[in-house]
């Protein structure tokens, strides 16, 4: 019952921060980008004024060239982050390393953990175990047990799924590795942000062309600026969120 | 004394194959607004569970009977011969698939996608690609089904000398092996890295599991299949499995699907054929047998004529199909991404597929061999009712 309530408030919720969106350049439909889980340790990391994010992902969490990193989502998020908590110190550190597999990322999250404390792990992942063609069924356990770790050792956890490219899905399905990250994320209460669904949107409204053969870094750059602020936006929506892993952990006892 | 086989032609399979075959066209258009009708988003299981199903029992009831008349070696040799013209035809659809890349290739240089970029990295040794995909090794996205069926048909000789003779033990192996998969992970290596998409190891239950139909478990369990509780029991589960459904889509109600039970069912994995996969396509399949009848006049009527005619050619309208989706996929992705170019090319392409099914039976009827199940035994391979 008390559950049902829960999810009916959510709701709720949902229904009025619909038009809070982050600017209008970016803007996607407001169920595309939104919180259903909380992020506790963030909450109180920002209570203490500190908050600590990494970012762990491979090549398209990063732009080419010498100003790519600064210009890719990560350090766009920093700045949209800081923008929304001015009285916090927020650092990001990234973790980001092109063709990492999500073993391979999980594998260093116990150093990170011990050696940054993040309160809050990004982790964008999908796309390099599809091409080297992991099992989704690996990639699924891999994905289970290190989101338990991160918890354990003090960070909440955001999934960040692959790009839409429509493109290279002639090639590679990243389908069956998205729907493998929806159903962690389903089953442990974590955040998702759907990237895939939100570039698609871009390319459907013609926000932005993201076909285009060019060498420019322009709209990869928009894209980007885009991306981390509606990840900042996402961040800010799961302090509003009751409830979560906690919670939900402790009613089933 | 082997089981006896019902005569006739069930029109049900081909209905059904066809309908597969259009799901299966439609689903491998990635972000295709018409996918939304397709029911692999209203349950566990989807087109493949269907179409390697009936693959199963109409191969079992065509070179089931070719085994009893001719014998193992003559129906053997027709089995093999047919995963042959199956492997001709999935190198067929790789080079078509080549020609699709050769040209994306030219217009995919964006610093947004260096990364996705590298998965044309096969391009730099196109000689070891091609070896690879002639060995079934390198299996590109949606190139995946014609292996498995390849697999399935090679290693079907021996199966179906074993359903002939103790179905019992071949069921029991075939769930032997499901399990010990689900278990020890067993599966065939690709190219470059990981394994395949469809496990034949897994997805052989449900092959068997059709072949011992054709050959006549669907007359030992026909009444069982019928019976009301079995049939209360399938409505149940697929209504649950609707809910847990929609709570993908509605991520904020999946708190209401206790965490005991999402610690149970998840991950539902497609390359193992999940258990809950396999239930859900039972589940549908005892639906539609007991509400279908074989004798349902519906099946003769002009309206179905379509699906049928697609499913009696299935190999043939299911390569088309998969060049189609290339097709569709690239128009789609290079030219207009508008919902009604979307509904434009899935309908487009299904009427493709029905008017390519019509010529080949028109040719067939030309050629004297006939579309139905009474076609001379020693035609058996080329009838309709086509494995």
């Amino acid at each position: 019952m008390r559950r049902i309530a829960g999810a009916l408030i959510g709701v709720c919720a949902y229904a009025s921060v619909a038009s809070a969106g982050p600017g209008d350049s970016c803007a996607v439909a407001a169920h595309l980008v939104h919180a259903d889980a909380a992020l506790p340790r963030v909450a109180a990391a920002i209570k203490a004024k500190n908050l600590k994010v990494v970012v762990a992902g491979t090549g398209s969490s990063t732009l080419p060239g010498a100003n790519g990193a600064a210009a890719a989502y990560p350090a766009r998020l920093e700045e949209a982050l800081q923008k929304k908590l001015p009285d916090v110190k927020v650092t990001i550190i990234s973790l980001i390393k092109s063709r990492q597999t999500a073993a391979d990322m999980a594998a260093e999250f116990p150093k990170v953990l011990a050696t940054e404390k993040p309160n809050l792990v990004i982790w964008q992942t999908g796309t390099a175990d599809a091409m080297r063609g992991v099992s989704t069924d690996e990639f699924q356990v891999t994905l289970e047990q290190a989101v338990g770790k991160l918890r354990d050792g003090g960070a909440d956890v955001i999934f960040v799924n692959p790009q839409y490219n429509p493109r290279s899905d002639a090639v590679i399905g990243t389908a069956p590795y998205a729907e493998a990250i929806r159903w962690v994320a389903l089953g442990n209460a974590i955040n998702l942000f759907d990237r895939q669904a939100v570039m698609r949107q871009w390319g459907e409204l013609g926000t932005f062309d993201l076909l285009a053969a060019t060498k420019s870094l322009d709209t990869a750059a928009n894209v980007h600026e885009c991306i981390g602020r509606l990840l900042a936006h996402l961040v800010i929506q799961g302090l509003a969120v009751n409830g979560g892993e906690d919670q939900k952990d402790k009613k089933s006892q | 004394m082997p089981p006896s086989v019902s005569s006739g032609r069930d029109l049900r399979l081909d209905l059904f194959r066809g309908l597969a075959l259009w799901l299966i066209f439609l689903d491998h258009i990635p972000s295709n607004i018409v996918n939304w009708i397709t029911i692999r988003n209203y349950g566990f299981s989807d087109a493949a569970e269907i179409f390697v199903f009936i693959s199963g029992y109409t191969a079992a009831f065509v070179y089931g009977r070719a085994m009893r008349e001719r014998g193992f070696i003559i129906a053997g040799a027709r089995i093999l011969k047919r995963a042959w013209t199956v492997y001709i035809a999935h190198v067929f659809i790789f080079v078509i698939f080549m020609a699709q890349i050769a040209y994306l290739t030219t217009s995919l240089d964006n610093p947004l996608y260096s990364e996705e970029m590298r998965a044309f990295d096969f391009l730099q040794q196109p000689g070891v690609a091609l070896i690879e995909a002639l060995l079934l090794k390198f299996q590109p996205n949606f190139m995946d089904v014609l292996p498995l069926y390849i697999v399935l048909l090679i290693a079907f000789p021996l199966v179906l000398w074993l359903l002939l003779h103790w179905p019992i033990v071949a069921l029991v192996l075939s769930v032997a092996l499901y399990v010990a998969v689900q278990h020890f992970y067993w599966n065939l290596p690709a190219y470059p890295t990981g394994t395949w998409f469809f496990n034949p190891l897994a997805w052989q239950l449900i092959f068997v599991v059709g072949a011992w139909l054709g050959v006549g478990g669907a007359d030992r369990i026909g009444p069982l299949l019928r019976s009301r509780y079995v049939v209360g029991a399938a409505i149940a589960f697929l209504v649950l499995a609707l809910m847990v459904v929609m709570t993908w889509y509605f991520p904020r109600y999946a708190v209401l699907i206790p965490k005991k039970v999402q610690d149970l069912i998840y991950p539902i994995d497609k390359n193992n054929m999940d258990l809950l996969r396999f239930l859900h396509f039972c589940a549908l399949a005892i639906l539609t047998v007991r509400f279908i009848p074989i004798d349902w006049p519906g099946l003769k009527s002009r309206w179905l004529r379509p699906a049928i005619l697609c499913g009696q050619h299935s190999l043939e309208i299911f390569c088309l199909g998969i060049a189609l989706s290339f097709i569709g996929h690239f128009v789609t992705s290079e030219f207009s991404r508008s919902i009604l170019m979307q509904v434009t090319i899935s309908a487009l392409g299904i009427l493709i597929m029905i008017a390519v099914a019509s010529l080949i039976t028109w040719y067939d009827n030309v050629e004297g061999r006939g579309s139905g199940g009474r076609s001379k035994p020693s035609q058996a391979d080329l009838a309709g009712g086509e494995a």
